[in-house]
């Protein structure tokens, strides 16, 4: 059925990162990512990577979850290497015709590819333990101070967090325009790619134009409900800051300092 | 509780350019007081008005000509705007265009989440309302597991937790079946009865009013007849003019009536009918 399709790929189960406030997971995943790019030698690595695992292992999250997110940037991660191997001038270990593969080459092939798979696996392991709602909630709340310069923070948390709600509906609606076109002899399924294209735009109209009323109807009920924007607005489930946050901001600062003493001063 | 005084709507239909191309008249002159407490139904068939009428009682339409007062406040005052739609809430049509939380009990906290009432208030009110309305159990499921009956009763919760004085449902049952359309309006007539909340509900289908206060059945902007539902339904012939139904127990009174058997006007329920019947025996 499609209104049971899962969005994100949040994987449900309790654990002590699940249970973290979503902001805490928002700072560790960005300050993992810019320690990988500050850690310059293996070390550094070994040390991101012993980070990473002590994550996965707290989150209860099973790790062929996070090797999924992994086949998708396969390519992407194939073509860094190979571009990363051949192109690097340097001393040659093996010259084959005008195309060579240096020691710097593959060094930096092989630091690429490791600093993709931390960086994909790092943030999944972000999605996979806070639900969509959550990371809204967090990013409305982490982007707060943008304010001052006329962002509107609540208004985009707001839209995100509607279109998330919606999309499980509008996918039903989706299903039913379809079967409903597909009784009248519409074809989705044969033909070239460009004739199964061009069989969509007769999808897409009528759904445009319902997605449309939806929203004038459901910004009606909300006005009717007294919502005015985020001014004077209280939470039901405000996010407040508990020990374990604090712990983890503890030991994700701690993580930080060692990062850049080990991978970049000390070797 | 809601007054509306000589009210009249246009809606002015304009073309490409701008230019005024024609006004239709939905809402034409109607005046109605309606008194705390009461349980309202209004009537007629589709483009009668009555949505068109409904939506003034909450200020999001302004009438063209005439005043709608709410609690005594003037609806065109724009200092009170917010007052208003606290006190008189509205539950729409389509259960799905008026849920906007992902979680049963956060789409019921957004009400007063809007206005400003304090976390642990908002708990307590999310709490009290799922229960009036019978959903506490599902306080937790997402909106999209529910059936329409269960969640347009979450819509009802969701307006209980502003704490209005009065609830206006625009064809709440419109798109249920059978079994949600009974769960909505014994929903609807148990705050009214237990928690004395001034119900108006918009409707076409005539079982739904039977236990109204006090009926308006609109045509082409008009009200066209008012009374308790008895006085509404004993005009069988009229309500046909007006292309409505009446319950199908009325109607079959009415029409053995018509063929001479001793019975009186605008019988509403089964058990009515029965009675009468047994009276006639002896």
């Amino acid at each position: 059925m499609l209104r049971d399709i899962t969005l994100g790929q949040y994987y449900r189960t309790d654990s002590v990162i699940h249970r973290l406030d979503p902001r805490v997971k928002l700072a560790t995943t960005f300050i993992f990512i810019i320690s990988l790019f500050v850690v310059n030698n293996f070390v550094g690595y070994l040390l991101a990577t012993l980070f990473l695992v002590m994550c996965i292992k707290l989150s209860n999250v099973p790790p062929k979850f996070i090797f999924r997110g992994m086949k998708t940037i396969f390519f992407l991660l194939l073509i860094t290497m190979v571009f990363n191997l051949f192109l690097t001038p340097g001393r040659a270990i093996f010259t084959l015709w005008k195309i060579s593969i240096t020691y710097e080459g593959l060094f930096l092939a092989i630091k690429m590819a490791f600093r993709l798979i931390l960086l994909i696996s790092g943030s999944s392991i972000m999605t996979l333990t806070t639900t969509p709602n959550n990371l809204t909630d967090g990013l409305e709340s982490l982007l707060k101070p943008l304010k001052i310069f006329h962002v509107p923070v609540h208004e985009i948390s707001m839209m995100m967090s509607i279109a998330l709600r919606f999309i499980p509906i509008l996918l039903e609606e989706t299903d039913k325009i379809m079967k409903a076109q597909m009784a009248r002899c519409a074809d989705f399924e044969s033909g070239s790619l460009i004739n199964r294209a061009k069989s969509l735009v007769p999808l897409l109209v009528p759904l445009f134009i319902s997605a449309f009323r939806r929203a004038l109807e459901l910004a009606m009920a909300m006005e009717a409900r007294c919502y005015r924007g985020g001014e004077g607005r209280t939470k039901m489930k405000p996010l407040i800051y508990q020990n374990r946050d604090r712990i983890a901001y503890a030991v994700v600062f701690g993580y930080f300092v060692l990062a850049i003493v080990v991978g970049r001063i000390i070797f | 509780m809601i007054r509306t005084d000589k009210l009249v709507f246009e809606y002015i239909r304009r073309d490409e350019e701008g230019n005024v191309e024609g006004i239709t008249r939905a809402v034409d002159d109607v005046n109605l007081d309606v008194k705390p407490g009461q349980f309202i139904a209004i009537l007629g068939h589709n483009g009668s008005g009555k949505s068109t009428l409904a939506k003034h009682f909450n200020a999001l339409l302004y009438p063209t000509e005439g005043h709608v007062f709410v609690d005594g406040m003037d609806t065109e005052d724009d200092s009170h705007l917010w007052d208003i739609r606290q006190e008189a809430g509205m539950i729409f049509q389509n259960p799905d265009n008026q849920i906007i939380g992902q979680v049963v009990e956060e789409d019921v906290g957004f009400g007063p989440e809007n206005m400003g009432v304090p976390t642990k208030e908002i708990w307590d009110r999310v709490e009290e309302s799922l229960k009036a309305v019978n959903m506490l159990s599902f306080r937790k499921s997402s909106p999209n597991h529910l059936s329409g009956g269960q969640k347009q009763r979450v819509s009802i919760a969701g307006v209980i937790a502003m704490h209005p004085k009065c609830i206006i449902m625009d064809e709440p049952t419109a798109m249920l079946d059978p079994n949600g359309r009974k769960d909505v309006i014994r929903a609807a007539r148990a705050l009214n009865d237990v928690e004395g909340i001034t119900v108006i509900l918009i409707t076409h289908y005539m079982e739904e009013v039977i236990h109204a206060d006090k009926v308006f059945v609109m045509d082409k902007g008009h009200i066209e007849m008012q009374g308790t539902p008895r006085e509404i339904f004993s005009q069988v012939d009229r309500l046909k003019e007006l292309r409505l139904g009446v319950p199908q127990v009325t109607l079959l009174a009415h029409e053995l009536k018509k063929s001479g058997l001793p019975l009186p006007d605008g019988i509403l329920t089964r058990e009515e009918f029965v009675e009468e019947l047994k009276k006639l025996k002896k």
